[in-house]
């Protein structure tokens, strides 16, 4: 028994920092209904230059204050330069632009600040600790709760503030948004930037404990089947969407895993996905038209 | 009202110029051809036309909203209150007063009733207590809506909706309605009621609306003049009296009169 809640707490822990790095991916696909497939890059970059500031002897505070600066900075440009012109475009040719736009971020990462690994020290100790007789990853802990705060804080923003109800109404209809005068432009830019900040609080956490380097990238493919479970538009969905898949990926791996030779978890999640995609094709929480019939 | 220039107060400047527009989209399809019309302060203006007459896109023209469907006023200009507005973006004419009720209503469905309401007010930046001034002054106009506050938008009847999207628009606090088919899909009484709203609003704050419609009979009984578009042309000019009077108009509408 003690084995198996080990194997879920466990999982449900590193669940929350795939529900952190699919949050980034819901936000922008809210506002401008496209799948970033740049955030994986965004998220490299964030972190990438808050270890180099620290490097370079900038205090915490300071650094992450400059990271921050210049995400909401890159925000802006992105939405000057590529989701401006490219407005009113077919979701697809959105997507090929974000792609693009994802080796433009990680080539300027590299070469403005090298391509070798950053070990990262956020100061937490990395010793298991017992909770009852169950062992848990005081790590794990930490960022679990940190995901947990972050969501908390965007779910308060996002839902009755002047922003959290533009943002919303832009999901819905940008026409009419427009029609009302929301600044369509002014919201992407603050999304963006959001989605960078998340971006960069996942980064950090992905960071400390597997160092800085470009495989950190990849986590965009640890979202799509968190996004694929939870839903595309919903933060509760990535949130869940990602317990899910953390929970069920170490679970497999620790029961399933000795009879077909170990390595599932990185496949698991997606086989999980395939399976809602037959069940729920909008995912757990995902948004279907609201519509009186 | 916000931001008046100087220029929109002199009575003798139309509150809306269109001079023979010619607009087209995805740099194709010639949607006008060559539509002029005047709006002055305070009227009501009726245009009328089939399917694919124009209309939609004459009042997109004015909004801006052209823009969002990748369409470009390829001649002629578009003033308000003397000011040239051709291509400016939307958000930016609702902030100078010109508000656009879309076709078919267009409400944010997951967001409740009072949510929709609200986006109206964001471009004032009002405060707390002049938000709710506002909007028990919207539910003072259309009671209905204080009843479903706190409904999703989208599971609120279509009559419901088009109280909706006007009352959000006129939270905007604007000068000129442009009112895309309000009657579309709706019951008889539901549509009177409507027309009956808008022209109380008209006589009681003034404000200007013009109303695209299929439905000839309601909107010449409320609107002081009207335009006849027909093939992206104005064909008709003439005030809702005369109009009322004319036997042909059905005709024309439907293109008979050309053929």
């Amino acid at each position: 028994m003690n084995l198996f809640l080990e194997t879920l707490i466990g999982g449900l822990l590193a669940g929350t920092m795939y529900s952190l790095v699919a949050i980034g991916f819901v936000l922008i696909y809210k506002a401008s209904g496209v799948f970033n497939f740049a955030q994986g890059s965004i998220l490299l970059f964030a972190a990438l230059t808050f270890v180099t500031l620290l490097e370079k002897g900038l205090p915490f505070v300071a650094a992450l204050a400059v990271t921050i600066a210049i995400l909401i900075l890159g925000a802006i440009v992105i939405e000057r330069t590529v989701l401006r012109p490219l407005a009113n475009r077919s979701p697809m040719t959105l997507f090929m632009a974000t792609l693009g736009l994802s080796y433009v971020v990680e080539g300027a990462a590299q070469g403005i600040m090298g391509a070798q690994v950053h070990a990262l020290d956020l100061g937490i100790e990395d010793v298991p600790i017992f909770l009852g007789d169950v062992l848990i990853s005081q790590f794990d802990l930490v960022a679990a709760t940190t995901a947990v705060a972050l969501a908390l804080i965007l779910a308060l923003l996002f839902n009755n503030t002047r922003i959290g109800i533009s943002l919303r109404a832009v999901a819905d209809d940008t026409r009419a948004a427009l029609s009302v005068g929301i600044n369509l432009n002014r919201i992407w830019q603050i999304v963006w930037a959001v989605a960078g900040i998340v971006g960069l609080v996942a980064g950090m956490l992905w960071g400390a404990r597997q160092g800085i380097q470009f495989s950190l990238s990849l986590v965009v493919l640890k979202a799509l089947p968190v996004l694929i479970i939870g839903g595309f538009t919903s933060i509760g969905g990535a949130i869940a969407g990602g317990l899910i898949v953390g929970a069920a990926e170490n679970l497999a791996e620790t029961y399933v895993g000795p009879y077909i030779g170990g390595g599932i978890t990185p496949w698991f999640p997606y086989f999980l996905a395939i399976a809602f995609l037959y069940i729920r094709p909008a995912g757990l929480f995902g948004e279907r038209a609201l519509e009186r019939v | 009202m916000v931001s008046e220039s100087p220029s929109r107060n002199t009575p003798s400047v139309p509150l809306i110029e269109v001079e023979g527009i010619e607009v087209v989209y995805d740099g194709a399809i010639l949607a006008l051809a060559d539509v002029s019309l005047t709006i002055g302060r305070g009227e009501i203006v009726a245009l009328l036309g089939a399917n694919g007459a124009g209309k939609s896109t004459t009042l997109k023209a004015i909004s801006g909203l052209v823009v969002a469907d990748r369409a470009l006023i390829t001649r002629g200009t578009v003033r308000f209150g003397g000011e040239e507005i051709g291509g400016i973006a939307p958000n930016l004419l609702a902030q100078r007063g010109i508000v656009h009720v879309l076709e078919g209503r267009h409400v944010f469905g997951h967001l409740t009733v009072e949510e929709n309401l609200r986006t109206g007010t964001f471009l004032r930046r009002p405060g707390r207590a002049e938000t709710e001034r506002d909007l028990e002054e919207i539910y003072g106009w259309f009671p209905r809506l204080k009843t479903k506050r706190r409904t999703p938008a989208g599971l609120t009847s279509g009559g419901e909706q088009q109280m909706l999207a006007i009352g959000r628009a006129l939270l905007t606090r604007p000068e000129l309605v442009l009112l895309d088919e309000p009657s579309m899909g709706l019951a008889p009484i539901i549509v009177d009621e409507i027309f009956e709203i808008v022209a109380a609003l008209n006589r009681q704050k003034g404000t200007t609306f013009l109303v695209a419609e299929q439905n000839i009979a309601v909107s010449l009984r409320h609107a002081h003049r009207g335009y006849v578009l027909d093939g992206g042309k104005v064909v008709l000019a003439a005030t809702a009296a005369e109009l009322r009077q004319r036997e042909d108009l059905h005709e024309i509408y439907l293109g008979l009169a050309s053929a």
